[in-house]
C-alpha cells in the first residue's frame, strides 16, 4: 500500500492545509508520496520534501498547470497513480474540484470529506451538514479520498529530506481557459487556521458596520468570518463564508455576532473549542451551542467588548 | 441549444435531521422532502437562459425512487419543458448517478448540463465533476455567475481564495452555487400546466449501468453533543470568563 497526496499550492507557497492533509494521509499508510503539479513551483517542491512524513515528491511542471485547471490536473494524476492504493487531497475548493474527476476516470467511488481514519479502508465522515456521522468502508481497489483539513493537526514542516523526482506531464486539454482570479489579500490570519475567528451575520445590517468586527479582530489577531446571509447581502466577500457550503473552521475561540445559528452555519463552526454568541434574540438557536451567550444589541456590545479588551494588557496572540 | 438539469430529492433543508436508533441511517418517514436547494438554482438559470432566447429546451432529470418524480414535476412547474425519471431503489452513489447521467446525455444530446454543487444529504460534492470526466467535457464548478457566449461559457466560480473566472467550451458541465440566482416559486396555474408536460420513465437497469454501492455504510451515529453553556449578564463578565475560565484570550 502507498498513498499519493496531491499538494495544494499557488506555485510559490504550499497552502497550509496541505500539511493537515499530509498528516491524515500518513495515518492511512506511512508510504506517502506527494504529487506537486504546477508551474515554476520549485520552492513548493522543496518545502514538501522537508516534511518528515513524506517519502518522495513527484514534480510535474508545465506552463499549462499554472492555474490548477482540473481538466489538465486529472490526467497528470491518472498518469502517476499506478502504484498507489490511495489518492488523497484536502476537501477544499481545490480538492473538491479535482478529486471526483480523478475518481471517475479510475472508476472509483470517492469518499468525501473524512474527519477520521479508522483503518486503511474505513473512514468517518459527516453527512447532513454534520447532523450525523457515517462510518463508511470503501471496497474499491484504488481509493480516492478527500480530507477535512481542520480535523487533523498539521504535519511538521521541517526535518525531512524526501527524494524529488520529475514525472511525465499529462495530456494538455483545451476545454477550459483560465481568465482571472480575484483573490482577497489580507494581513489577517487565514480563516481556516486562525486561533480566533469573529463572524458577523445579517444582524450586522451593513458592510460598513463590519468595522466593529474588524476592530475586535485586530485586537485579538482573529480571522473574520460571516454567515451566508451576510455574504448574500453583500456585506462581505464570499471567501469569508463559514458553513455547510462555505468553510469549516475549528478555532480555539469562535465569536458569532448577529448570527441566528441555522444548522447550515453550525456545520462550519460547531467543533470550535469555545463558542461565544452575541445576539439580541434570547431564543436564537445559536445560544444552544454557545459556551458563553450574551443577549444584547451588538451595536452596544461590540464597542464595549473592544473597550474591555483594551483594558487587558495580556492578550494571547 | 438544449440544457439538461439534474435535480435530486432530499430531506428539506429546514428539517432537523435525526439519526435512526439502529444506526442504519437517518429518519425519512413522514419527513418533508424537497428539491436539493442548489438544484433549484440550476433549473432557474436554465429557464432564464431559455427566456433570454439562448436556449430552446430545458430537460429536468432525476434519479431515485418513484417519489423523486415530485422533484421533476416541480422543475416542470418553474419552466422546464420535459422531465425524465430514472428509477432506482435504495442508496445510489455519485459515481453511479454520473454514469446514468452519461447515458441520458448520450440520448438527449444537450449542449449544457446544469447541476447543484452539492447534495445536502450526502454532502458529497462529486457528481458534476464525475460526469464531466466520463464525458470528457469541461467543468465549471461552484458557479455564481454564468454568461452564455457563442461557443463557450464564461463562469464565475466561488473558490476559497475569492472568485475565479474561467471560460469553458460548449458542451460543458456547470455546478451551481446558491448565489447564482434567486429561484422563482411555481404559480398554481403553472403547477397545473406542469401535470400535462411529458415525463419519461426509465429503469436504471435498462440503461446497463451497475448501480451497486461501492461504499459500505457501516453505521450512522449522532454527532457528539456540546455541553450546555451559560448566558453572561454583560460584556465585562464575558471578557472575564474568556480570560480566566476558558483562557482563550
Ligand atoms: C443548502 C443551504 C446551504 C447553506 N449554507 C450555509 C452556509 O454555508 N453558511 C451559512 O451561514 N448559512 C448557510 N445557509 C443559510 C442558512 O440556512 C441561514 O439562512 C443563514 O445562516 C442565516 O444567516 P444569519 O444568521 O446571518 O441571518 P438570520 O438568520 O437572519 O439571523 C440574524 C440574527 O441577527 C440577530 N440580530 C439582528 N440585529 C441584531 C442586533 N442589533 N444585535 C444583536 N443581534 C442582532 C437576530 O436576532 C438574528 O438571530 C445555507 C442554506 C441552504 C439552504
Ligand atoms: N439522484 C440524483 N438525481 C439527480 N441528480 C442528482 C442525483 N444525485 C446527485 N445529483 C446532482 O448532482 C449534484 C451534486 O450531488 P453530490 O455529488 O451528491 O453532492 C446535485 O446537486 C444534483 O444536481
Amino acid at each position: 500500500m502507498s498513498v499519493l497526496l496531491i499538494a495544494e499550492h499557488n506555485n510559490k507557497e504550499v497552502k497550509p492545509f496541505t500539511y493537515n492533509a499530509i498528516s491524515a494521509a500518513s495515518q492511512i499508510d506511512q508510504d506517502l508520496h506527494v504529487l506537486v503539479i504546477g508551474h515554476s513551483c520549485e520552492a513548493v517542491v522543496k518545502s514538501i520534501s522537508e516534511v518528515p512524513n513524506v517519502k518522495k515528491v513527484i514534480h510535474v511542471d508545465d506552463a499549462t498547470y499554472e492555474n490548477y485547471l482540473p481538466e489538465n490536473f486529472a490526467s497528470v494524476v491518472i498518469k502517476n497513480s499506478e502504484n498507489f492504493s490511495h489518492i488523497v487531497c484536502s476537501a477544499n475548493t481545490f480538492g473538491k474540484n479535482l478529486m471526483p474527476r480523478v475518481a471517475a476516470l479510475l472508476d472509483t467511488s470517492q469518499v468525501s470529506d473524512i474527519v477520521k481514519v479508522i483503518s486503511a479502508d474505513t473512514f468517518l465522515r459527516p453527512i447532513y451538514a454534520g447532523n450525523a456521522f457515517a462510518t463508511v468502508k470503501s471496497t474499491d481497489v484504488k481509493k480516492c479520498i478527500t480530507i477535512r483539513p481542520t480535523s487533523f493537526d498539521p504535519a511538521p514542516t521541517s526535518g525531512g529530506s524526501a527524494e524529488i523526482v520529475k514525472a511525465e506531464k499529462g495530456e494538455a486539454s483545451t476545454l477550459t481557459k483560465f481568465i482571472k482570479r480575484e483573490e482577497v489579500k489580507s494581513d489577517r490570519p487565514e480563516l481556516g487556521t486562525a486561533r480566533v475567528v469573529i463572524s458577523g451575520g445579517r444582524g450586522m445590517g451593513s458592510g460598513d458596520n463590519f468595522k466593529l468586527i474588524t476592530a475586535i479582530a485586530d485586537k485579538l489577531n482573529a480571522a473574520i468570518g460571516a454567515s451566508r446571509a451576510a455574504v448574500d447581502a453583500g456585506y462581505i466577500t464570499n471567501d469569508h463564508q463559514v458553513g455547510q457550503t462555505g468553510k469549516v473552521v475549528v478555532p480555539d475561540l469562535y465569536i458569532a455576532v448577529g448570527i441566528s445559528g441555522a444548522i447550515q452555519h453550525l456545520a462550519g463552526m460547531k467543533e470550535s473549542k469555545i463558542i461565544v454568541a452575541i445576539n439580541k434574540d434570547g431564543e436564537a438557536p445559536i445560544f444552544s451551542i454557545a459556551d458563553y451567550g450574551l443577549e444584547a444589541d451588538l451595536f452596544e456590545a461590540l464597542p464595549q467588548f473592544l473597550e474591555e479588551l483594551n483594558k487587558l494588557n495580556t492578550i494571547q496572540k | 441549444m438544449k440544457i439538461l438539469v439534474a435535480v435530486k430529492r432530499v430531506i428539506d433543508y429546514n428539517v432537523q435531521v435525526r439519526v435512526k436508533e439502529d444506526g442504519t441511517g437517518v429518519v425519512t418517514d413522514n419527513v418533508k422532502m424537497s428539491t436539493n436547494p442548489p438544484d433549484d438554482n440550476a433549473i432557474e438559470e436554465a429557464v432564464k437562459i431559455k427566456e433570454a432566447g439562448k436556449a430552446k429546451e430545458v430537460v429536468a432529470v432525476t434519479i431515485g425512487e418513484d417519489k423523486a418524480q415530485e422533484t421533476v414535476r416541480k422543475a416542470l412547474a418553474v419552466g422546464a419543458d420535459k422531465g425524465i425519471h430514472v428509477k432506482v431503489d435504495g442508496i445510489i452513489e455519485p459515481l453511479a448517478v454520473s454514469k446514468i447521467l452519461q447515458k441520458i446525455v448520450e440520448k438527449e444530446k444537450p449542449d449544457l448540463v446544469f447541476m447543484g454543487k452539492q447534495a445536502i444529504d450526502d454532502d458529497c460534492n462529486q457528481t458534476g465533476q464525475m460526469l464531466a470526466a466520463l464525458l470528457n467535457w469541461p467543468q465549471a464548478t461552484f458557479a455564481s455567475k454564468i454568461e452564455v457566449k457563442d461557443k463557450s461559457l464564461e463562469v464565475t466560480r466561488e473558490v476559497d481564495e475569492g472568485l475565479e473566472t474561467i471560460e469553458t467550451n460548449i458542451p460543458s458541465i456547470v455546478t451551481c452555487d446558491l448565489r447564482l440566482n434567486e429561484p422563482r416559486y411555481a404559480s398554481l396555474p403553472n403547477i397545473m400546466k406542469a401535470k400535462k408536460k411529458p415525463l419519461e420513465q426509465i429503469n436504471a437497469s435498462d440503461l446497463g449501468v451497475d448501480t451497486k454501492p461501492r461504499i459500505e455504510q457501516i453505521k450512522v451515529e449522532e454527532p457528539p453533543k456540546r455541553k450546555a453553556g451559560i448566558k453572561v449578564a454583560n460584556v465585562a463578565e464575558l471578557v472575564q470568563k474568556l480570560k480566566n475560565e476558558a483562557k482563550v484570550i
